[in-house]
C-alpha cells in the first residue's frame, strides 16, 4: 500500500550514497528472512552490516558477528536499520539518540510497516534524519533501476543517461 | 534529476509524460535512447554466490527470460505506472494474464465471481478450461451488486469483471462492486483492456488488479500478442487465510512467504517467480518493443478512437437498416451515467450494432465491408468488423450469447483512426448490401 509518508528520490539517495556502515537491528541468520535478504543484498551493494539481535549475540551472519545492542558495537556507522516492530522502534530509537555522537548515527531508518512518529519526532529533535516503513534495499534498487527489472513502478521519470552503479 | 523534478513522485507527471517515459530511461550503458530489444534468454552471473543470491530472490537482476527480461521489465514498469500500481508482469496474451492472475490467487476447489457480459473467450477459459485446474467459475449479472453479494462463498476468492465490456456498451460500477469485494476480503478484479489506463483508472475505484491484453489498444498496431497483470499493491494478503500462494511459506522456495519477505511487491514478485516459470507463458521482447512504441501514442489515439466511435455510433442509431445501437458514448445508453463516471474522457472505440435482418444480415455485412477488416480483433488503428455469433461467440450457447450481448443479429465493430466520413461511407454501402 502507498504510504502517506513521502521522501524525496534526492534525500534518500543521499542517505544512501552517505552511508557505509549500517547497524541492523532485528537481523536474523536465517537465510529465508526478510532482514537477511536485504543484509546480503545491502553488503553486495558494498556497505557494511553489522546485524544487532540479542538471542544470536555472538554468533555471525553473513560473515559479521552479532551484537546484543548498539552500544556493544565498537565500530561507528551513520544509520540505524530498524527491522522489529513499531512499538519496539520506541527504545531502539532512544538508544539510537543516546550514541548518536559516539558511533557517528545520522539517521534512524524503519523497515516496511515499522512507524513510530513519538519515536520519530524525538530522533528528528536530536538532528537525526528519520525514514520510515522503507526498506533501504528496495529503496536502494528502485533509485538504481534494478526494481524495474522485476516489473516494479519506480515512480522514476527521466530522460538523462543513469549513472552505473551496479554492484 | 533536479529537485523539483525530484518531488515528483511517478504519478504526478501527466499521462502523457508517463506514457512516453515511464520504465523507459535511457540505456545506461550505451545510451540508446529508444528501448534496446533484449533478444537474449539469459544472463551471465557474476560468481556462484551471485547465481545463488539471484535463485533465492535475495537481489534483483536477470536469470532467464522466462522470468524477466529486460525490454518486457521496460514495458511492465510503464504499465505498471499508468495503471497506477505497485508492479506489472507480461504475459504471452491477455488470456495467459487471466491464468497467471488467478493463479496466484487460487487453490484447487476455490471458486470466483465473474461477470455473464464478459468478452465470450474469457467465458469459454473460465467455464470451461479452468475447471480443470479445480477453478469455478461463478457467472453473475454485476449490474446488481447485490447479486454478486449472494453469490459470495467461503471459496469465492475474487470477483473479475471488465471495466468497458467487450463487445460493447457496457460499463461496470466499479466502485459499487469494489465495496462488495472489500466487505469479502477479496480482491476485485478489473480487465481494462477496452479502455485503456487512459480512459479508465480501476485502482481509483478500489479495483486491486488490473489485467490487460496488450494486443489491443495498448500496442494499437496489430502486431504482437501480449498480456498484462497489474497489482495495486494495496491489498493484504495476510488479512485472512485465503491467500496461501502470496501469504504461506512458498515450499519451491525453501519457506520463502512472498507477502512477508517482499510486502507490497509480492503479488507481483509471486507472478513473476511462481507464474511465469511455471506456466512459462512469457513475453516476447520483441512483442514488449512493439508494444512500448503503441503506448508512446495511446492518448492521441484513444482520443480519435473515442471521437470516430462516438459519431459513427450517432449515425448508425439513425440508420434504417438497424434495430440498435449499443455505445455507452450515446446519451440513450443505459451506462451513460457510468460511462461519465468511470470513462469521462470517452466510452471506447468498440460497440456493437443489432441488424434488423438478424444473422444472415450479419454474415452479409461482414463480407460487404470493404475498408472494415473482418477479424477477431479489437483496438486496432484500423477499422474492424466481427459478427461475434459466427465467429468468437460462436462456442457459447444462445442463452450465453444473449447475455453477453453477442446474439445471432449483433455485429461488433472497433472503430479505427480513417477519415471518419469514409468509416461511415463504408457501412453505409455495407448495410445497404445486407439489406438487400
Amino acid at each position: 500500500m502507498s504510504s502517506p509518508l513521502t521522501y524525496t528520490n534526492s534525500e534518500l539517495l543521499a542517505i544512501l550514497r552517505d552511508t557505509r556502515t549500517i547497524a541492523m537491528v532485528g537481523a536474523s541468520p536465517k537465510w529465508n528472512r526478510p532482514s537477511f535478504f536485504a543484509m546480503k543484498y545491502l553488503q553486495e551493494k558494498g556497505y557494511r552490516v553489522i546485524p544487532v539481535n540479542p538471542g544470536v549475540a555472538g554468533g555471525d551472519i553473513l560473515g559479521e558477528r552479532v551484537y546484543a545492542s548498539l552500544a556493544e558495537i565498537p565500530e561507528k556507522f551513520e544509520m540505524v536499520d530498524i527491522f522489529r516492530n513499531s512499538a519496539a522502534a520506541g527504545p531502539i530509537t532512544d538508544e539510537a539518540i543516546g550514541l548518536a555522537k559516539e558511533k557517528g548515527i545520522k539517521v534512524v531508518w524503519m523497515q516496511l510497516g515499522v512507524i513510530n512518529e513519538d519515536a520519530a519526532a524525538k530522533a528528528r529533535a536530536a538532528g537525526l534524519q528519520v525514514v520510515m516503513d522503507r526498506c533501504p534495499k528496495i529503496e536502494f534498487g528502485r533509485l538504481n533501476a534494478e526494481l524495474s527489472w522485476g516489473g516494479f513502478n519506480s515512480g522514476i521519470i527521466s530522460a538523462k543517461r543513469r549513472k552505473l552503479r551496479l554492484s | 534529476m533536479s529537485d523539483k523534478m525530484n518531488r515528483k513522485s511517478g504519478r504526478d507527471y501527466g499521462f502523457e509524460t508517463r506514457m512516453i517515459h515511464a520504465g523507459t530511461q535511457p540505456e545506461p550503458v550505451t545510451g540508446a535512447r529508444q528501448t534496446p530489444i533484449f533478444q537474449n534468454t539469459s544472463y551471465v552471473f557474476h560468481d556462484a554466490e551471485h547465481a545463488a543470491s539471484l535463485f533465492n530472490l535475495q537481489t534483483f537482476g536477470f536469470i532467464y527470460s522466462r522470468l524477466t527480461n529486460p525490454t518486457v521489465a521496460a514495458l511492465e514498469e510503464r504499465l505498471a505506472n499508468l495503471e497506477g500500481g505497485r508492479g506489472a508482469t507480461c504475459c504471452a496474451s491477455g488470456h495467459a494474464a487471466q491464468i497467471l492472475a488467478f493463479f496466484a490467487l487460487m487453490e484447487p476447489d476455490d471458486r470466483f465471481i465473474a461477470s455473464t457480459r464478459l468478452y465470450g473467450g474469457s467465458i469459454t477459459q473460465f467455464g470451461k478450461t479452468f475447471k480443470k485446474f479445480g477453478w469455478q467459475a461463478d457467472f453473475v449479472d454485476v449490474d446488481d451488486p447485490e447479486a454478486v453479494r449472494r453469490a459470495l462463498t467461503p471459496k469465492t476468492k475474487a470477483i473479475f469483471v471488465e471495466s468497458l465490456a467487450n463487445p460493447g456498451g457496457v460499463v461496470s460500477d466499479l466502485e459499487a462492486l469494489a465495496g462488495v469485494a472489500r466487505e469479502a476480503e477479496i480482491p476485485l478484479i478489473v480487465d481494462n483492456t477496452m479502455a485503456t489506463p487512459y480512459l479508465c483508472q480501476p485502482f481509483d475505484w478500489g479495483a486491486d488488479i488490473v489485467v490487460h491484453s496488450t494486443t489491443k489498444f495498448l500496442s494499437g498496431n496489430g502486431t504482437s500478442m501480449g498480456g498484462a497483470v497489474i497489482d495495486s499493491g494495496g491489498f493484504d494478503w495476510t488479512r485472512n487465510g485465503k491467500f496461501p500462494g502470496l501469504a504461506a511459506p512458498e515450499p519451491a522456495y525453501h519457506g520463502l512467504n512472498f507477502h512477508e519477505t517482499f510486502g507490497d511487491m509480492a503479488f507481483t514478485m509471486q507472478a513473476h517467480a511462481v507464474g511465469l516459470r511455471d506456466l512459462g507463458a512469457t513475453m516476447a521482447p520483441m512483442h514488449a518493443f512493439q508494444t512500448l512504441l503503441g503506448t508512446e501514442t495511446l492518448s492521441l489515439r484513444m482520443e480519435r478512437h473515442c471521437a470516430n466511435a462516438r459519431i459513427v455510433a450517432e449515425y448508425l442509431e439513425g440508420h434504417s437498416a438497424v434495430a440498435w445501437v449499443s455505445s455507452a458514448a450515446l446519451a440513450s445508453s443505459p451506462y451513460r451515467a457510468l460511462a461519465e463516471k468511470y470513462l469521462p474522457r470517452g466510452a471506447g472505440s468498440v460497440f456493437t450494432i443489432g441488424l434488423k435482418g438478424g444473422y444472415a444480415a450479419g454474415v452479409k455485412m461482414v463480407e460487404g465491408c470493404e475498408l472494415f477488416s473482418h477479424l477477431a480483433n479489437i483496438g486496432d488503428v484500423r477499422s474492424l468488423i466481427l459478427h461475434p455469433a459466427s465467429t468468437t461467440h460462436r462456442q457459447l450457447s444462445e442463452a450465453q450469447q444473449a447475455a453477453a450481448g453477442a446474439g445471432p443479429e449483433v455485429v461488433r465493430l472497433s472503430i479505427g483512426l480513417e477519415t471518419v466520413e469514409d468509416i461511415i461511407a463504408d457501412l453505409d454501402q455495407a448495410l445497404a448490401g445486407a439489406a438487400a
